[in-house]
């Protein structure tokens, strides 16, 4: 029997209706009552057309305890715009109480404390449940992934992925896009998409190099209840720069905004009604796709792990943010009548593990597939003496245990860990199990590199993230954070100018200014380079944390963030 | 533009050991003296004329870029920092098709890539696209 908490708010429900004013309106829904699953789930006779979208799972078939970041700086014209809202702005934003079931799920705050009270979220079977919930009221019912499904477990890992195309295809899936995907290279890929993946597999920006032709579906129009929609697939379009290149050589990405534009326009010829794009470009990227380029209806966005209460309106298109690690789904209900999208509908449901109860047939499933992994998951390396977490523009303190382990373990003066934003929390006291270390670690190029980089290499790699992430043009950006520093401290002016944001690089163990001629021992992984050699950081990682017994670190102080 | 002195080639944090430099760059006198040659000095317009670039580079050494300008007799792809900024001018005839070309380039680094078109008329239109090359990693 699965004990259900009683929770002192609604679960989250907006309208955004054309010419109504959308926002807050579902705070005064959340009057004080005890919260149920079917409170969570709601129910809506709204419109004609429904979609649920899922992104970002990072292969997360149990539930987990994920904290949203407490820095999420936006640059430029998005600086202070949702989804840049952290703590009491995002709570004075969408109007939601501190210490509301809410709150723990969109915010850091308070974090260890409220988990304790709510519990883990997410976990397929919980999913599962919604998303049959849904159909049961609304048949046809379309399911979104907008990718980052098949990584970030060590069953998907061991797999290759097939553990997390099975549970997809069973979990009934229509579409996909992609990113992480092509980590299992492209040969893997094809091999899924011609073999047993179910849902369309989707991307109007994945190109042949040689050819300069798509490769993959561009989009796939289904047909609800006598209406026409159209679902655009794009796949994350900084692929060989921000991954592997190597590992898919054949496959261009790129924003192709003029071939999205080109996309919108065929979809409508052919006789859509309503257009979704299926994204996973970031979301500031998406915003300013629809600002750029006319005609579609709805984006569910996806890469940046956003989560929103609330679709944000451009012009007369709605951006959907579902989150991450299955903590959300989102249900949106469009009215598409005489041609065109009339009026929309959202509800962002938190999938808290404790309230809603998994569904048998895929809690099954889900076994099956962990069942070869299970022993070795399950033994335990570690303890934790603080929490530990990924999210945040500049540090997480998983990935100081990340630097911690590789400077300890790979004798070095500085340690570098990508700023990734996948990866779930270990709360402090609880066991840190092999599972726990694979899932901040598990994908295809591990390798813990050691090497020498001068004092200006080091600098020049800090820069170029920076303006990858801070750059005040949304196209220019590819997601994710700063990368994690560990054996030195900077200063950085995210708002500053391209190769000037980074300063007073030092290194912690002496105190001394790093010197741009001299040449530091550096340790890292997840190298795009091809040949980077080095144990697996999971490897690295556990011997680290069984050294420790209880891994305690330091608050990170070691990254100076210029404000303004 | 503030970014077209980046010194950056590669495409990994390890490739960055191995960063090397960059021959010296297009002076702003080698870009000017390269457009007055193809314009003869005339003011240019905008408008018209479509240049495709990446907004970020997946290989500095392959970028494509497509032009396009309807009722264009000649079109001019300049990349402002390279060594040399003039990349290729494309002719079209009267039974030119379609005003349009494609074709890859090799960037030294981050820069604008700039395209002029020469109209039947005479005019002179242009367009430009910054184009940013980076050692990446590190995706969400």
């Amino acid at each position: 029997m699965i004990s259900r908490r009683h929770f002192l708010q609604a679960a989250m429900a907006t309208s955004a209706l054309y010419g109504v004013g959308a926002f807050g309106n579902w705070s005064r829904l959340a009057a004080q009552q005890v919260l149920s699953q079917d409170d969570l789930i709601g129910s809506s006779d709204f419109g004609n057309v429904t979609l649920i979208h899922i992104t970002d799972i990072h292969a997360q078939t149990q539930p987990i305890y994920f904290r949203e970041p407490e820095f999420n700086l936006g640059v430029g014209p998005v600086n202070g715009l949702p989804p840049h809202l952290v703590g009491d702005e995002f709570r004075a934003a969408f109007g939601i109480a501190r210490g509301s079931a809410l709150d723990h799920a969109l915010t850091y705050s308070d974090f260890e404390a409220l988990a304790r009270s709510y519990g883990r979220m997410g976990g397929l079977d919980r999913i599962a449940t919604v998303v049959n919930a849904i159909r049961a009221e609304r048949p046809g019912a379309l399911l979104l992934d907008g990718g980052d499904t098949w990584q970030g477990s060590l069953p998907s890992l061991r797999t290759q992925g097939a553990d997390m195309v099975g549970l997809m295809n069973a979990l009934g899936v229509d579409a996909m896009t992609s990113h992480w995907e092509f980590t299992l290279g492209s040969d893997r890929v094809r091999e899924i998409v011609e073999g047993p993946l179910e849902p369309a597999f989707l991307g109007a920006n994945i190109f042949d190099v040689d050819w300069d032709e798509p490769v993959f579906d561009d989009y796939r129009i289904f047909e609800r209840n006598g209406t026409q929609i159209a679902v655009i697939g794009q796949a994350f379009p900084y692929m060989p720069i921000a991954n592997p290149g190597w590992m898919f050589p054949e496959y261009s990405f790129g924003l192709r905004r003029e071939r999205m534009a080109e996309v919108v326009d065929e979809v409508r010829a052919a006789g859509a009604e309503v257009v979704v794009l299926l994204s996973h470009n970031g979301f500031d990227v998406d915003r300013q796709f629809a600002r750029d380029i006319p005609g579609i209806d709805v984006i569910l966005t996806g890469h940046t792990h956003d989560a929103l209460p609330e679709p944000i309106q451009v012009g007369t298109t709605f951006l959907i943010a579902s989150g991450s690690h299955g903590k959300f789904v989102s249900r949106i209900d469009l009215d598409v009548r005489d041609g065109g999208l009339q009026g929309i509908s959202h509800r962002l449901i938190p999938v808290f593990s404790d309230v809603i109860a998994p569904d048998a047939d895929m809690a099954a499933r889900v076994a099956e597939t962990r069942a070869p992994f299970a022993e070795e998951m399950a033994e335990v390396i570690g303890t934790s003496g603080n929490l530990l977490f990924r999210r945040g523009n500049f540090n997480g303190t998983w990935d100081d245990v990340i630097c911690d382990a590789l400077i300890s373990e790979r004798d070095a003066e500085i340690a570098l860990s990508p700023g990734f934003r996948w990866g779930a929390a270990v709360l402090p006291g609880q066991e840190i199990t092999r599972e726990d270390i694979y899932n901040v670690t598990a994908m295809t190029y591990p390798n813990a590199y050691r090497t020498e980089m001068t004092g200006e290499t080091l600098r020049m790699i800090l820069e170029d993230v920076a303006e990858n992430i801070f750059n005040p043009d949304p196209y220019y950006q590819s997601g994710g954070d700063m990368v994690r520093v560990g054996g030195m401290g900077y200063r950085i002016a995210p708002h500053g100018t391209t190769g000037a944001r980074i300063s007073e690089m030092t290194l912690l163990s002496t105190g001394e200014a790093i010197d741009p001629s001299r040449s530091y021992t550096v340790a890292g992984w997840a190298s795009v380079n091809e040949g980077t050699e080095g144990p697996p950081i999971w490897d690295v990682l556990e011997s680290h944390i069984r050294a420790q017994g209880v891994v305690e670190i330091d608050p990170n102080n070691s990254v100076d963030v210029v404000a303004g | 533009m503030t970014a077209t002195r980046q010194q950056v080639i590669g495409t990994g944090l390890a490739a960055a050991a191995a960063f090397f430099g960059l021959p010296a760059i297009a002076t702003a006198a080698d870009l000017e003296e390269a457009i007055n040659t193809f314009t003869s000095g005339a003011t240019t317009g905008e408008g018209g004329l479509t240049l495709i670039a990446p907004e970020i580079a997946e290989n500095g050494n392959n970028v494509p870029v497509e032009v396009s300008a309807p009722g264009a007799e000649a079109i001019i792809i300049l990349a402002s920092g390279n060594p040399n900024p003039n990349v290729a001018t494309f002719n079209f005839g009267p039974a030119s098709g379609s005003r349009m070309a494609s074709t890859r380039i090799r960037l030294a680094g981050a820069q604008d890539v700039i395209a002029i078109a020469r109209m039947e008329d005479g005019s002179f239109i242009q367009a430009s696209q910054s184009v940013r090359v980076t050692i990446g990693g590190c995706g969400g």
